[in-house]
């Protein structure tokens, strides 16, 4: 767990006069799970979307594997992946044509024998005829999961990704990205808005508040810090903007 | 440019029509009522007027299946774009290793294969109804036919970039902007028909020239080099400027985020 996997150093984006990126800078360790956590309007996803390369920063540099995003995008992008509660994949696909689509694009070898095992991994080998739009809300994410695990990734981006799940899917969630950080030594950025999440899977987190970082610690460390009993409590407090400022100078 | 990137993208799309049947309806049911209609125009206005019948009549019927080629290769383009925007697929392939090439290029097989399917159920109905051989153009056909989908293929790029400059509420122009050009596009009609202020802005347009071209062929049987030169070389220039533009409007899009706001929708 020593090697930066990913480095982000004094990132900014501005959208016209709004700045939801101010200046962050963090990084993430190889075979760590970097939770982001933060209220809504914090900056996370806007984070996780320069680390895909969909946005560009203003200002700042992001560095994965030791390079250069900015140069080496396309490089970068074939051994990481990404899944996120608010993409899908096409509804009108059946759950192998959607993945042999994905698994074809990141130049899975052995495809067929890989969507056999990240079903599995999932637990959704029997859907693998389905049509996708006709998934419940928790399959779907454990499908996008599955295309997200596919090339087996070093860095794996997971917006939220059990924020429609019901808590048994949500644990077995939670179980798997355990298991791929052991197995394979998968490096994971990890945004949620649910503090069990956070505390049980994340090594440590990226506490953000109005596109800056408040602190950056484990769990333990971040409750330490800010005196409380809890992360949703601070999560509250943070969202609702009482004495951060304090708090954090403390 | 990665050829098993290309072939995936083309992959998910063959996937679809081949799911989604109905959406072949799309590419026959409306090239079909145009083809009808202006099929028995022209065999009505052949009844009524004899012998004094003017070839440029008959070329009605195979410039309805030529717009139809154009019209296709554009659709492909920028039909693409806008499936995966409906299916809020855009960040998972955009957050792929996809490069714009990879993309713009498989757009282009897609729009090729659309164009083919639409063409060759028309040309086959246009003998069956209307005794209409648009192949008695023989060799010189695919020339113009090829300029054509090179044309469709620019405007689709254009298309796209607007949608994404302009957002969601743009993806009207998928279907709009080859309308935009069809009045100064001579499908009809020869360039000459239009009023002298605005046919310089046809000399501007590609498949201007290929139909002009066609309808001399269809006249006489030769082909027509200076049109399909003009074709070619007006096809270039659009290809270059359209494909800087696509990278230029890509590239705001990832200064400006959007992107994600398709997500949002």
């Amino acid at each position: 767990m020593q090697d930066p996997v990913l480095e982000v150093t004094h990132l900014v984006k501005e959208f016209g006069s709004v700045r939801p990126v101010d200046g962050i800078s963090f990084d993430l360790k190889r075979g760590e799970i970097l939770g982001l956590l933060g209220a809504n309007g914090a900056g996370k996803t806007t984070a996780i979307n320069m680390v895909l390369g969909i946005v560009t920063p203003n200002a700042g540099s992001i560095r994965v594997f030791g390079k250069d995003l900015a140069k080496e995008r396309i490089a970068i992008l074939r051994r990481m992946n990404f899944c996120s509660t608010y993409t899908q994949l096409p509804g009108n696909l059946r759950v192998w044509q959607n993945l042999t689509v994905f698994g074809k694009i990141y130049r899975v070898p052995n495809l067929k024998k890989r969507i056999d095992e990240v079903l599995e991994l999932l637990e959704i080998a029997h859907l693998k005829d389905r049509v996708s739009g006709n998934l419940s809300a928790g399959e779907s994410t454990r499908l996008n999961l599955c295309k997200a695990l596919l090339n087996k990734p070093e860095l794996l981006l997971l917006d939220e990704p059990t924020a429609s799940l019901d808590p048994d899917i949500a644990d077995k969630v939670r179980k798997v990205v355990k298991r791929i950080r052991e197995e394979d030594g998968t490096s994971i950025l990890y945004t949620s808005h649910n503090m069990r999440d956070v505390e049980e899977v994340c090594d440590r987190v990226v506490f953000m508040h109005q596109g800056k970082i408040l602190f950056v610690g484990t769990a333990a460390e971040i409750l330490s810090h800010f005196q409380e009993e809890s992360l949703e409590s601070l999560f509250i407090r943070v969202a609702r903007g009482g004495e951060i400022e304090a708090a954090s100078a403390s | 440019m990665t050829f098993s990137t290309i072939h995936a993208l083309v992959l998910r799309n063959l996937y679809l029509y081949s799911r989604t049947p109905v959406r072949l309806v799309e590419l026959v049911f409306w090239p079909l009522v145009d083809l009808l209609v202006w099929g028995y125009l022209t065999v009505f206005l052949q009844k009524h007027t004899g012998d004094s019948f003017p070839y440029q009549i008959t070329f009605l019927i195979g410039a309805v299946i030529l717009w139809d080629i154009l019209f296709r290769a554009q659709q492909g383009v920028a039909l693409y774009f806008l499936e995966d925007v409906w299916s809020r697929n855009l960040l998972n392939v955009f957050s792929a290793p996809v490069t714009n090439a990879d993309y713009l290029a498989s757009t282009y097989v897609i729009g090729f294969l659309r164009a083919a399917v639409t063409s060759i159920l028309l040309s086959v109905l246009a003998i069956v109804l209307y005794s209409f051989n648009l192949f008695e153009l023989n060799w010189s056909l695919v020339p113009f036919v090829f300029n054509l989908l090179l044309f469709g293929w620019s405007l689709g790029m254009i298309s796209t970039a607007l949608i994404v400059r302009w957002g969601p509420a743009a993806e009207t122009l998928a279907w709009a902007v080859p309308f935009f050009i069809q009045p100064f596009a001579a499908v009809y009609y020869p360039i000459d028909a239009l009023p002298s202020a605005v046919r310089w802005i046809a000399e501007l347009i590609p498949c201007a020239h290929v139909f002009d071209g066609m309808r001399d062929g269809l006249k006489d049987g030769s082909v027509s080099w200076i049109n399909l030169g003009k074709a070619t070389g007006l096809n270039v220039i659009y290809l270059i400027l359209a494909g800087m533009l696509f990278v230029r409007v890509m590239k705001t899009a990832r200064e400006k985020g959007l992107l994600t706001k398709f997500v949002s929708q």
